[in-house]
């Protein structure tokens, strides 16, 4: 507690007692993400710390298993999968979110909570129950094991993720503007881009960023629904983690963490942009 | 074009798109779990002929050879097999009677043809009694009307544990033989588990968060922002190669002479590694809003309350907690939401004991392909969840789900 005076040895006991159980909360956030890191690295094919690795030694440490990702389709088609995949659904949900958030923002809009609700919805569907769904439906179409379904399920779950971020960009946004810049004799296109565009893009971004990397740890659909034509890769470290675990998959996994710290850091840059801006 | 048509027009493309790709399913689905014409559709004449049969005794003549003819025509096109087992699944041991018997009744039809016998009712109701005495009594016909309703409790009732009793009728299953019921239960005491001991580590760690100096926070934020960036399976990789018995955890433990090497600990495929993944997975969503609720709690009140008379902890039990409420609420149910539905981390981590709920969804869907019970069983989880989102709506909006 940042309150003053209150020093008997309960309270310092206290306070000693808080700051530890957060630290020992944030390693257990943390450490088990970072642990991967250095273990990519390991010369043997071994998930634990070698002797030489704790002395620091170089002979310890090697790239093999970065190579052995490119050895081969093993890994390779996976990724270029889940890019293809993570890539589509993502421009389907973004420019479908960005519209409807748009719809939804205006003060015409009509139905608001319940077209709300509805297009946030599978968002917040535990994912098994979609999955069964989906799967169902999508086989009965001839849909299942093919890249259009698992685009076609992926953008569903990538486009809540717009609506809110583009949503959040036009809370407070003054209407009237936009019915100025039509007396001015902009054309309702052209006042979109001069005015609100540049409003809503960090939202756009941000909230393509969330689109995408939903997709691109999905699983769960994939696993009902994929063929062996459409494994990505959450699916392929599901059997690596399921059939016979190699070290190859810490490198794999190694990228993916760069991948989210990336990912982490456009978001919150633009936060802070807009944050600031506001 | 008038402003309201404007809006509804833009928000018009995702409300259809959600509607074919995702409601269509979520129907399609909730169909499937009361709907089951596959039976029906496959024996229609027995079906129509059972419709007068009053459930006693045996039913009429016709309903025999009826029967009797599509068996025989069935199991040449071999499609009796997968008739057999949906009828099995409502009576067990259905499949090898009628796979059985139709052997039987195939090479009878195959004789009388030869011979010249008119195949009728009553030849039918002879031959199949003859085969198999079972055909004399009303049991075996019981479970073909029943398989044969289109419109079904069937797959709900055996969700919920019960069973035919043997006058037709359902009852609960013994004891033993109870999957659904517990496993619901025990997934809704882990996921509760899991959301207290979120609770318990997030709301310190939202606090000190909250009430550190912007750069600090900053950097304290990241360590929890990135554990819910990074994938769900390099989460449940490093709870792998942490917790397993040659994992570091373990070797640790037995290097500072802790545990001897033949004492190591099963901490992962069981109910401890469920617990520990879905904690460490599911910490981030209570954090988050936890921590945007005490943000923007003003320290004045807890200095006032301490200036006042109260101690520290009077001050944080009367004063703070009760403005921590709604943070509470939220990120408890949006993590008691999350876990329920959890899938992928206890069918890599959890082992035997670990399972939940929808393993056993997705193992009806891919393995028993019991399709049917697996809508009645995820329809009953959805069911649950939605009224979760009710209490939400209530309590914080569901318009207000935020990301963090």
């Amino acid at each position: 507690m940042m309150v003053g005076g209150a020093l008997s040895p309960g309270y310092r006991v206290a306070r000693w007692g808080y700051l530890a159980f957060c630290v020992a909360a944030f390693v257990f956030l943390i450490a088990p993400i970072l642990v991967l890191v250095p273990l990519s690295f390991n010369a043997e094919p071994y998930f634990t710390f070698t002797e030489g690795m704790l002395r620091l030694d170089p002979e310890a440490y090697s790239l093999r298993w970065y190579r052995s990702i490119l050895d081969g389709d093993e890994w390779t088609r996976p990724l270029a999968n889940s890019l293809i995949i993570g890539v589509s659904a993502t421009v389907v949900a973004t420019v479908l979110g960005a519209a409807a958030a748009l719809g939804l923002a205006h003060p015409a809009m009509p139905g608001r909570k319940i077209v709300t609700a509805l297009l946030i919805s599978p968002m917040i569907t535990p994912v098994i129950i979609a999955g069964v769904g989906m799967f169902f439906f999508y086989s009965s179409l001839g849909l299942a094991q093919t890249h259009v379904g698992i685009i076609l399920a992926h953008a569903v779950f990538g486009a809540p993720f717009v609506v809110i971020t583009v949503s959040a960009t036009l809370a407070g946004f003054d209407w009237t503007v936009m019915r100025a810049a039509a007396n001015l004799g902009a054309n309702p296109l052209v006042a979109f881009r001069r005015v609100q565009l540049p409003l809503i893009l960090p939202g756009v971004i941000s909230g393509s960023l969330f689109a995408f990397a939903a997709s691109f740890d999905e699983l769960v659909i994939v696993l009902f629904m994929g063929g062996l034509e459409q494994r990505t890769l959450p699916r392929q470290m599901w059997s690596g983690i399921r059939e016979e675990i190699s070290p190859t998959i810490l490198a794999v996994a190694t990228f993916l963490i760069v991948f989210a710290l990336l990912a982490l850091s456009t978001v919150e840059w633009l936060r802070r942009r807009g944050a600031a801006r506001a | 074009m008038g402003p309201r048509l404007r809006a509804a027009g833009l928000a018009l493309p995702l409300v259809a798109f959600v509607s074919v790709t995702f409601l269509g399913p979520m129907v399609n689905l909730l169909t499937k779990s009361f709907y089951d014409p596959e039976v029906a559709d496959a024996l229609p004449e027995t079906m129509s002929a059972l419709r007068d049969w009053d459930g006693q005794g045996t039913p009429s003549d016709e309903a025999f050879a009826a029967t009797a003819r599509e068996f025989v025509a069935a199991r040449e096109e071999r499609t009796l097999g997968r008739t057999a087992n949906r009828v099995n699944r409502v009576v067990s041991g259905m499949r090898s009677t009628i796979m059985g018997d139709s052997r039987e009744m195939a090479e009878a039809a195959a004789v009388a043809e030869d011979a010249g016998v008119e195949m009728g009712g009553a030849f039918w109701r002879e031959t199949m009694i003859g085969i198999d005495a079972r055909w004399g009594g009303p049991e075996p016909w019981r479970a073909l009307r029943a398989a044969g309703q289109r419109l079904t409790a069937r797959h709900y009732l055996k969700a919920l544990d019960f069973e035919r009793a043997p006058d037709g009728g359902y009852q609960r299953a013994p004891e033993a033989w109870r999957i659904y019921v517990p496993l619901f239960w025990r997934t809704f005491l882990v996921s509760l588990g899991v959301t207290l001991l979120c609770l318990v580590i997030g709301y310190p760690v939202a606090h000190m968060i909250a009430n550190s100096p912007p750069k600090r926070a900053n950097v304290l934020l990241l360590l929890v922002l990135l554990p819910f960036w990074t994938s769900l399976l390099v989460r449940t990789t490093s709870w792998i190669v942490l917790l397993q018995n040659q994992g570091i955890v373990n070797d640790f433990l037995v290097a500072i002479g802790l545990i001897g090497d033949d004492g190591r600990i099963a901490m992962i495929y069981n109910m401890t590694g469920t617990f520990v993944a879905m904690t460490h997975v599911l910490l981030p969503f209570l954090v988050l809003p936890l921590y945007s609720v005490m943000r923007a709690i003003p320290p004045a009140y807890m200095n006032a309350a301490v200036s006042l008379g109260a101690t520290p902890f009077q001050a944080l039990r009367r004063v703070y907690w009760p403005q921590t409420l709604p943070g509470v609420g939220a990120g408890c149910l949006l993590t008691f939401i999350l876990a329920i539905g959890y899938y992928i981390t206890p069918a890599l981590v959890g082992g035997q004991s670990g399972q939940l709920i929808s393993n056993m969804i997705a193992y009806h869907v891919q393995t028993s392909l019991n399709w049917g019970l697996a809508a009645a069983l995820a329809a009953l989880l959805l069911g649950g969840v939605t009224l979760l989102y009710v209490v939400y709506d209530r309590l914080v909006g569901i318009d207000r789900i935020g990301l963090g």
